[in-house]
């Protein structure tokens, strides 16, 4: 791969590595829940994915275009992080929904329900892929960037609102296991299960960084191909034109 | 009916559509390296 270096092939390997031993764990070595049995193991999934998603992936996409529209910090460098950090997260985002899906069907018995939390989620995502298109559009370098920029901040306003709707509204979806502050002392989580989450909450962290640097990386050689195009252009124009 | 099936199904997905997008960007990565001059091509040139 054209955007692989020796420190990616290291991070992709640490990656792999704790994605594998998040699976092992979550699927063989911890025990089933009391009330929900099996089906609790897609908390190994479902939670990091949405971690890396609304913190992670769409923070650093608003942080990044943050520093994009602050005159004294505005660098390409930043629009292209947000892009690629936005692109993962609506992976990721994605990726939470799926898995919620599945593990609302087994312990609610739907597929779906227009609760709180889950009408939130699927919100943001289409908000971000909303952002994606927006990227898309074409235009001017610089006012696509500063459009994307707004768009960005724009759509990070419903992130709190999918973390606090399970305490704003009266959802199915249950409050949080481990960050309730009502119960941060005393979490109800069986100790392998709370290890085996946070590994997995690691695993993930890595993954969407080994991800992002990828995407980046492509989104540089992709305006290096842009700029390029241009410049052949515009050297084919002055070529005409001296012929003229 | 266990559960096992859907959360079988949930790592299998999940294993699935990472493997995927990591595949979508290896084919972006090469479509642009073989757009540029070969001097250009690697990251780390």
């Amino acid at each position: 791969m054209t955007t692989g270096t020796a420190g990616t092939r290291i991070l992709g390997g640490i990656t792999l590595g704790s994605l594998a031993l998040t699976a092992l764990m979550g699927l063989v070595v911890t025990p089933a829940d009391e009330v929900q049995a099996d089906a609790v193991r897609l908390i190994y999934l479902h939670v990091p994915t949405a971690w890396c998603a609304m913190y992670l992936s769409f923070g650093v996409t608003t942080l990044a275009s943050l520093l994009y529209l602050w005159p004294r910090t505005r660098a390409r460098f930043w629009d292209l992080v947000a892009g690629a950090s936005a692109e993962v997260g609506v992976v990721f985002i994605g990726l939470t929904l799926v898995v919620g899906s599945i593990w609302g069907r087994t312990t609610w018995g739907v597929w779906w329900t227009w609760d709180a939390r889950l009408t939130s989620t699927a919100l943001l995502f289409v908000l971000y892929v909303g952002y994606l298109a927006l990227r898309r559009v074409p235009a001017d370098a610089g006012v696509r960037a500063r459009r994307s920029a707004i768009a960005a901040l724009a759509a990070f306003v419903d992130v709190p609102v999918v973390h606090f709707a399970v305490t704003w509204w009266r959802t199915l979806h249950q409050e949080a296991t481990i960050g309730d502050p009502k119960r941060l002392g005393d979490p109800h989580i069986h100790g392998s299960m709370a290890w085996t989450l946070l590994l997995g909450v690691v695993a993930f962290t890595l993954l969407y960084a080994w991800l992002l640097i990828h995407r980046f990386r492509i989104a540089w050689l992709e305006e290096r191909v842009e700029d390029q195009g241009l410049e052949y252009a515009l050297a084919e124009r002055h070529a005409e034109a001296a012929d003229d | 009916m266990t559960d096992a099936p859907y959360v079988y199904a949930g790592y299998a997905v999940t294993a699935f559509a990472l493997a995927g997008y990591v595949g979508v960007l290896v084919r972006r990565a090469r479509a642009a390296a073989r757009a540029l001059p070969p001097e250009e091509r690697r990251w780390n040139r």
